[in-house]
């Protein structure tokens, strides 16, 4: 069979069949583009960054060479110390050293004044070099300290993910667990998770009584209620943040409520902001919505009739409900279940403002690294890690739900 | 479920039980936002109600801190950032979405889910993270603490939920209507401009929205991103909760929740429109 310009059929088809996928693709492709460009480009270079180790290497390079042949036991050969100073004098000139110091004080204290003293001192020195740099500082004569550098000299580390998870090398090299009162992020990852989980719970305690409400009201009343979800959704988050913080405080608004009541007295003013217990409340109001709608859209879709008929057939209210109601709303719980606990898993701004000390989570932490503390390696490390744990959660969100079913208001 | 007539004293105090502990809710998720709202007009510099207010007393309320925020010019500032980014945002993700909607829809469209997946992203990725990432990145390429940069970024975060919005609108699409337009003689042009996008409109507009109240509601990326010379709304309000706290923030929170109605109210006339023309029953 031919077309009427004489193309068989089988390759007209084909042709028009791959004129119109491309067209498909080039719709999609600049904004493909864009995401790539501004979104997935920067994320996977964070995610690079975690591993990589530029700036040992680069600052002290025949250091790290010489270095290559050292057999890790006794202090390395004279032409390492060499090879050291030389390095550090380069260093000191183009203003490298200040990185190098930052980067290895990362690994154990006192890096920094450790080499940028050698840095300063290094013009004077003379052959023998091992004997005059372990007279400046004499840790350089501690081979611990020349296996950090052997280790940190490779182009990539482990060293943000051993400390991002509460390890760390000991004086021989073995990976160790970090002393107990240094111990922060695995702590800080399990609390986390156990606010995510209380803020689940609570939000599927409150969601879940509202979204049968309004499943079962006659429409034109649940409408008018469910003002009363998308309101909250809809308003601002710092504006929400702030009225939490306008009822909660000690002189807020709950409080005074409290001593005129005469529950408490004007000096026992409860504390219920800047604590785990002030960010599972904020939170919770801010991410119930995210609860009612997905377990409203699966409610509005059960007929009452099966109700009836379990009633019909001699089940008493509670039985009707726990047995034919509840397992039927199940993927709404577990879709409003998981999409709650991924939100709060990687929540900043509230915990920031209400969370005080014990209401922090993970990602106050990654953007105390990022601003104050300036490891960025090691605030990689831990986004990282989060990252992977909510994609592995969104995977599973996706396979209950599927990816393009996520509903909007 | 009205409560029947032949109810026993159980099941009625259960139905009663349940209504209340229901009503608890309803007040528990409006409680905040409506009590911020009067301690906006108060006289004194407290985030407390005071005697005066509580006895409905003329003189305990005042326009003072709305005046305060008129005459502020940190805060003109903030609002005049706050629109620039949102717009330009907005309309970047607009633009992009809806045609990548357009394409995704499509029966032919090669590695859909992969593509979707990596589209979606930027509203799976916990916003920490995109704002570390994006930290690097554009301080790289000389995009931080600039106007672009932020707009990027919130263009980025927008396009999401503009794909979702018409993507669902389009779910009940009659292809057979541009077809039929083809058919009649009018470019695939033409045919969009005048059978596609009015049937679609409103999943554009309402994806829009979306993307307008990312961008004006967003922060973390503000934090990092944006310098002095980009402070929005929000980046406003993180200082005032942080550092000076004065009722100003209260007014403009009131400001906001207003806005806030305004926007549902809109979203929820696009959604009757949009069944409406679908041909879906009201609802």
């Amino acid at each position: 069979m031919v077309t009427a310009d004489g193309v068989p059929l089988k390759i007209a088809l084909a042709r028009a069949e791959r004129r119109r996928r491309l067209t498909a693709f080039l719709l999609v492709a600049p904004l493909l583009a864009f995401i790539v460009i501004t979104f997935i480009v920067p994320i996977g270079q964070m995610m690079w960054r975690s591993v990589d180790n530029p700036i040992v290497v680069a600052t002290l390079p025949q250091t790290i060479e010489a270095l290559g042949e050292w057999d890790g036991q006794d202090l390395p050969s004279e032409n390492v110390y060499a090879a050291l100073v030389s390095d550090l004098v380069a260093a000191q000139a183009n203003r490298t050293v200040g990185q190098l110091a930052i980067r290895m004080n990362y690994e154990f204290s006192g890096a920094r004044s450790l080499f940028a003293g050698l840095a300063r001192r290094g013009d004077d020195m003379q052959a023998p070099f091992r004997e005059a740099v372990i007279e400046e500082n004499d840790r350089w004569g501690d081979p611990a300290v020349w296996q950090i550098l052997q280790r940190e000299g490779r182009p990539y580390t482990a060293a943000y993910y051993v400390s991002a998870v509460d390890l760390r090398y000991n004086d021989q090299g073995e990976i160790e667990r970090q002393a107990p009162n240094q111990r922060i992020y695995v702590a800080l990852f399990l609390r986390t998770l156990a606010l995510s989980v209380a803020i689940t719970c609570t939000t599927l305690l409150l969601g879940y009584p509202i979204a049968f409400l309004l499943a079962s009201l006659p429409m034109r009343t649940s409408n008018l209620l469910m003002i009363f979800v998308l309101l909250p959704f809809w308003t601002s988050l710092l504006v929400r943040t702030t009225a939490w913080i306008v009822l909660l405080q000690q002189q807020g608004v709950i409080n005074d409520i409290l001593v005129w009541l005469g529950l408490i007295s004007n000096n026992g003013r409860v504390l219920m902001i800047h604590n785990a217990f002030g960010t599972i409340v904020a939170m919770t109001h801010i991410l119930l919505p995210f609860m009612v709608l997905p377990l409203y859209s699966v409610m509005k879709g059960i007929s009452p009739s099966y109700m009836r008929a379990a009633r019909s057939l001699g089940a008493n209210n509670w039985t009707a409900f726990w047995k034919v109601y509840m397992p039927l709303t199940v993927p709404g719980i577990g879709a409003g279940a998981i999409l709650v606990f991924i939100i709060s898993i990687g929540y900043y701004i509230t915990p920031a403002l209400v969370g005080g000390q014990s209401g922090q989570m993970i990602s106050n932490l990654i953007a105390f690294h990022m601003q104050n503390s300036l490891n960025w390696g090691l605030a990689a490390a831990l986004g990282t890690i989060l990252l992977v744990g909510v994609l592995i959660l969104y995977w599973t969100y996706s396979r209950i739900v599927g990816i393009d079913k996520v509903k909007l208001g | 479920m009205a409560l029947p007539t032949y109810a026993g004293p159980l099941e009625r105090t259960w139905y009663y039980g349940f209504r209340i502990f229901c009503g608890l809710i309803f007040f528990f998720l409006m409680a905040p936002i409506l009590v911020i709202i009067p301690l906006s007009f108060n006289v004194q510099p407290y985030f407390t109600y005071t005697r005066e207010m509580l006895t409905l007393d003329p003189a305990g309320f005042s326009m003072r801190w709305y005046n305060a925020f008129w005459n502020s010019t940190a805060w003109m500032n903030a609002i005049r950032n706050s629109l620039i980014v949102g717009v330009s945002a907005t309309l970047i993700a607009t633009v992009l979405g809806t045609l990548a909607a357009l394409g995704l829809s499509r029966r032919e469209m090669p590695f859909r889910g992969l593509i979707m997946g990596l589209l979606i992203s930027p509203m799976i990725v916990p916003l920490i993270i995109s704002a570390a990432g994006m930290f690097f990145f554009y301080s790289s390429v000389g995009l931080a603490g600039t106007f672009p940069g932020v707009i990027l970024a919130h263009a980025a975060l927008g396009t999401p939920f503009v794909i979702i919005t018409v993507t669902a609108t389009l779910v009940g699409f009659d292809h057979s209507l541009t077809r039929a337009a083809a058919s009649l003689g009018a470019s695939p042009a033409t045919a969009f401009r005048k059978i596609t996008m009015p049937l679609i409109l409103p999943g554009v507009i309402s994806g829009a929205l979306f993307a307008f109240i990312t961008s004006f509601d967003e922060i973390v990326i503000v934090l990092f991103l944006a310098g002095v010379e980009q402070r929005t709304i929000p980046r406003e309000m993180w200082s005032g909760i942080r550092e000076s706290i004065s009722p100003t923030i209260l007014a403009v929170a009131t400001i906001l929740v207003m806005f806030s109605i305004a926007l549902l109210t809109t979203i929820e006339l696009l959604r009757r429109r949009s069944e409406r023309l679908r041909g879906m029953a009201p609802q």
